[in-house]
């Protein structure tokens, strides 16, 4: 099959790691990746922060950089390791461009809605391309996934609320070898991020925050995993700024479902020089 | 939306009631926060209630199917509004009642005020309900000499405590047993002096406390959870009795009702009365229900009014893109799964409706512009629980996030369809350019290109320079301060994954080594 | 313009123009003669329990309990001496049209009678200890009660006042689940659904029983 990457901006300007993580999955299970130059961004946080004007041209950016390999036959579906940035393409893309056309907004194409709709029925998060469309249901087996340590895993929002993706991200985790995935108390509660909200509600943000921090340090596990990079990179921040580290003194770090399915016997996933989680194999 | 041109102004009038924030709800939650036994009392009975929701709604295998007919009875109910509201008047006249209509708070106030100057009576006993408290008929009432007693528990915490509900079903969330206990001993006349905090025991004061007042009330005014359009029916759910005993023994009972309260049939009560007892407080039913249509001869109240309220009811039907937000049943059910109204409580929110619902409801009752409403969309990180949580799967979320579209094109003046295809002006106001402006601004324009964010990234070697040699980021300038209040920024990668790619793809031209290999 | 005719011309406004209602929910084939079962699964949820005799009394009674009212099941034979048990020594209520042959002759004569023409004064009815009452509807899957202001069941007040409330419900009463309750009443008729005693939730969202309603609720199953 061949699969239209869509790194989304945050990944391919912060962590490349992790889309590089996402193509050598999907290659070692025999598909061919694509990443299609033209796309930058889904418009979310735009969208979400009500500059529905300002989101209308990045949403056309993207929904021009997928339709024509969809179109020519290039690829068969897209991916993002992102709930909520396939959230906002499946579910806001087709609003925008509808809003606009009710504005009388001069920008507006009246075929954009059906174009963001076909566009978007064709993306995947990754856990739903891999389980759903792949059929992967042994990560050691099948994509010779394999971690030491303890982990736990934060089930962003919108991969949860708006994707419906259940245990698809923890099943596959919990297939990775040696890999001991612990239970996160409260898993469901927000990690407070919420995009613009963690700016202007700050307060609010941060003391939902301290709580998802407190529920993952109580683990004990080496690290959360999660399917946002946005939500990873507050949580991340969150343990950082508080310097929390797990009983050996390894600092808890966060990580996204990808780079732990990338993680091999023979390339591991290392922190620093450190190859192990903390938290012991199971 | 399309601009109606009656009676609906840019901003509300005057005697709207309380469904307002009066303070920026960052700046209400800031102090909220800050109250420590608040966090708790609310962490404690926002945890206990969910449980017991999730616990009664999936003992029940038809939950999705009557959460759709619930939201499917509330669209047509709304659709058929006006229909449905003269049949209304028609069926409650003909058993007896009387309905007046009150365009806003000012006028349903003065409406029972006259009703009450009928009766003679200086006295009225209350039961709980969300339209009173919306239009403010206890403080008018005070103010000309008629004392209003709220006898539901909570209430009455919240009037003896000389406090405001904070809940729209526990209007004394905040309130642990031991503050209440303290309320009852300092202003309840002739209370037990040795008065515990088991919750029994205060229970009972307030029954001995109301018994009285009950058992000689003239006049009682009551809300109401649903008015069936077919036959005239008025309904109030409760708990306690003490909704029984307003809507029984007074020979006066004047209800207020909102206008989007009315459902078609008789029948539809068999949806929400599964609906509402689950998702309110998580019990398979509430101890009591009680439905009467009109006066019935030689039983209960023989001078029944009922007051129906617009009170901005209409402007948020006006907007198809918010007026799902009627359909809310006042369940609270998206308060106590709110992780936002979990930490502030609901004095935060300013207006009588709190948490995720009184975000979107309190703004489309007002119009966004009106006092600090506007600031209500934002109050959370729309993380969806109260979507998944609500009983007739109102869509808060993009309620919200549609609300603060229209918050930033009111203040960068761009009138909804109204002004014009040109987006000119239609005499709203016009703010500077905020820091969030400018920076969504020229994202907007970074973000629309694969070309522009690449020749961005190039500067990611520089960004990561800034960065301490710990490879994080503390301290941002500017509203990215708000960011590292309290989190750390990981110092950006020397190189993006779209540079990594070109390079793995046309080896040779860069580093070949890209390929296969994560950083 | 009237409040009236403004309110409603607001409304129209509102609306727009008339869209063809796609979510209309005419009631379902079996209720309401003649209108369609509109088939589109916007009433699919379920209409009827499908529990025998047996399994609704059981699971009556479970709700019951749940919610602290105590429970009897009785034959027919033995429910004068059910009602005798309760309310031996108490002053008591009753409708004017419950049963005579519900009351054992050596209670009969302490029953004080209510009816709509010669209603007890509420202060009275605060004197007296408790009420008998027959029911109409009972729901087992809530545990709900439901009283209609039949002869049986008497005026509100009644029921309400004293602080002990003996509540027969006849085992044909019984449906398992609120469609089958509602389909079987009159709306306009005072309807007062109870289920369980009187209770509250305000403080620190903790249940307590017994709050301004009876604080004993006897429930007694006839069989």
């Amino acid at each position: 099959m061949k699969i239209a990457l869509f790194a989304t901006c945050i990944v391919d300007a912060m962590y490349p790691r992790v889309a590089q993580a996402t193509v050598q999955i999907l290659e070692r299970l025999g598909h061919e990746v694509v990443f299609p130059a033209g796309q930058a961004c889904c418009g979310q946080m735009h969208l979400n922060s009500g500059y529905f004007r300002e989101a209308l041209p990045v949403v056309e950016n993207h929904v021009r950089a997928f339709e024509s390999g969809f179109n020519s036959g290039e690829y068969d579906v897209a991916v993002a390791p992102s709930g909520s940035c396939v959230a906002s393409v499946k579910h806001q893309h087709a609003m925008v461009a509808r809003w606009a056309v009710e504005r009388g907004d001069k920008r507006a194409d009246a075929t954009l809605e059906a174009r963001a709709d076909a566009v978007g029925e064709r993306t995947y998060e990754l856990s739903q391309l891999l389980t759903d469309v792949l059929g992967v249901t042994d990560a050691a087996a099948q994509l010779g996934s394999y971690l030491p340590g303890a982990i736990t895993y934060h089930p962003s929002c919108h991969g949860m609320r708006l994707l419906r993706l259940g245990d698809r991200p923890l099943s596959l985790l919990r297939t990775v070898e040696a890999l001991n995935v612990v239970a996160l108390p409260e898993a469901d509660q927000c990690c407070g991020f919420g995009g613009t909200f963690s700016i202007k509600n700050a307060d609010v943000s941060s003391a939902m925050l301290a709580d998802k921090v407190e529920n993952i340090c109580g683990t004990g596990a080496g690290a959360c995993a999660g399917g946002d990079v946005s939500c990873l990179m507050h949580i991340g921040g969150g343990l950082s700024r508080e310097g929390r580290t797990t009983e050996s003194g390894a600092p808890v770090r966060t990580v996204h479902l990808a780079e732990v399915l990338a993680s091999t016997r023979e390339n591991p996933l290392s922190f620093d020089g450190a190859l192990a989680l903390a938290g012991g194999a199971r | 939306m399309t601009a109606v041109s009656l009676g609906m102004p840019a901003l509300p009038p005057r005697g709207f009631g309380n469904i307002s924030a009066t303070e920026p709800f960052p700046k209400a939650a800031h102090r909220e926060l800050g109250n420590g036994q608040l966090r708790a009392n609310l962490g404690h009975a926002t945890h206990t209630i969910r449980d017991k929701r999730l616990r009664v709604v999936s003992e029940l295998p038809d939950w999705e199917a009557l959460r759709d007919a619930g939201s499917a009875i509330k669209t047509e109910a709304m659709s058929r509004l006006p229909e449905l509201l003269t049949q209304f008047e028609e069926q409650f006249t003909a058993r007896g009642g009387t309905v007046h209509w009150a365009r806003d708070a000012a006028e349903a106030n003065r409406i029972v005020e006259g009703l009450i100057r009928e009766t003679g009576s200086s006295e009225v006993v209350k039961v709980k309900s969300m339209a009173t408290q919306e239009i403010g008929l206890n403080e008018y009432l005070e103010e000309r000499g008629i004392s209003a007693i709220e006898t539901d528990l909570a209430e009455l915490i919240v009037q003896l405590g000389h406090d405001k509900p904070s809940h729209i079903l526990v209007p004394a969330i905040h309130k642990n047993r031991t503050e209440i206990r303290d309320i009852f001993l300092k202003e309840m006349p002739g209370v037990d002096r040795s008065l515990t905090d088991e919750p029994r025991r205060l229970a009972m004061a307030a029954r001995a406390h109301l018994r009285r007042k009950f058992l000689s009330a003239k006049v009682a005014i009551s809300g109401a959870n649903f008015g069936i359009a077919e036959t005239g029916t008025l309904g109030v759910v409760e708990s306690e009795g003490n909704g029984r005993m307003c809507l029984t023994l007074p020979e006066t009972l004047i209800t207020v009702m909102g206008i989007e309260k009315v459902l078609p049939r008789a029948q539809d009560l068999e949806v929400f009365m599964q609906l509402l007892p689950r998702s309110s407080t998580g019990e398979r039913m509430n101890p009591y229900t009680s439905l009467w249509t009109g006066a019935t001869p030689g039983d209960g109240p023989q001078n029944v009014h009922v007051v129906l309220l617009d009170n901005g009811r209409t402007r948020a039907l006006a907007d198809r893109h918010g007026r799902g937000a009627l359909h809310c049943i006042r369940c609270s059910a998206c308060m106590n799964v709110c992780p936002v109204y979990e930490r502030t409580g609901g004095h935060a929110y300013g207006s009588t409706y709190p948490g995720p619902i009184g975000a979107i409801l309190s703004p489309l009752l007002t119009g966004v512009e009106a006092e600090e409403n506007s600031s209500l969309p934002y109050a959370s990180s729309l993380c969806g629980a109260c979507f998944d949580a609500c009983p007739v799967k109102i869509n808060i979320p993009e309620i919200l996030v549609y609300l603060r579209g229209e918050d930033v094109e009111a203040k960068h003046g761009r009138g909804p369809a109204s002004s014009g295809a040109d987006g000119k002006s239609n005499g709203r106001r016009r703010a500077l350019p905020t820091q969030m402006d400018v920076a969504l601004g020229a994202a907007s324009w970074a973000l629309s290109s694969g070309d522009r964010l690449g020749l961005l990234e190039k500067g990611l070697p520089v960004a990561r320079a800034l960065a301490g040699r710990d490879g994080k980021i503390s301290r941002l300038p500017g509203l990215a301060a708000g960011w590292t209040q309290s989190r750390d920024v990981p110092a950006p990668p020397s190189e993006s994954f779209r540079s990594w790619w070109k390079k793995r793809a046309a080896p040779g031209e860069g580093d070949g080594a890209a390929r296969g290999g994560a950083e | 313009m009237s409040a009236r005719e403004e309110i409603l011309a607001r409304v129209r406004e509102a609306l727009g123009a008339p869209e063809p209602v796609t979510d209309s929910l005419a009631p379902t084939g079996t209720r309401g003669a003649g209108s369609p079962d509109l088939g589109d699964g916007r009433r699919s949820y379920r209409t009827a329990s499908g529990l025998d005799e047996d399994a609704l009394v059981e699971l009556l009674i479970d709700r019951l309990v749940d919610y602290k009212a105590r429970v009897e099941v009785v034959g027919p034979d033995a429910l004068a001496e059910a009602i005798r048990a309760r309310l031996e020594g108490k002053r008591f209520v009753v409708p004017e049209g419950l049963p005579s042959e519900w009351l054992d002759p050596s209670l009969a004569a302490a029953a004080v009678r209510d009816s709509r023409k010669a209603p007890i004064a509420v202060d009275r009815l605060d004197e007296l200890d408790a009420v008998v009452t027959s029911s109409a509807v009972s729901i087992a899957e809530t545990g709900t009660i439901v009283l209609d202001g039949s002869p049986d069941q008497g005026r509100r007040a009644i029921s309400l006042v004293p602080d002990h409330h003996v509540c027969v419900v006849p085992v044909e009463t019984i449906v398992g689940i609120v469609p089958e309750g509602f389909a079987r009443l009159d709306p306009t008729r005072p309807l007062t659904l109870i289920s369980g005693p009187s209770a509250t939730s305000d403080i620190e969202l903790e249940r307590v029983e017994g709050v301004h309603g009876p604080r004993t609720l006897d429930v007694i199953i006839v069989r």
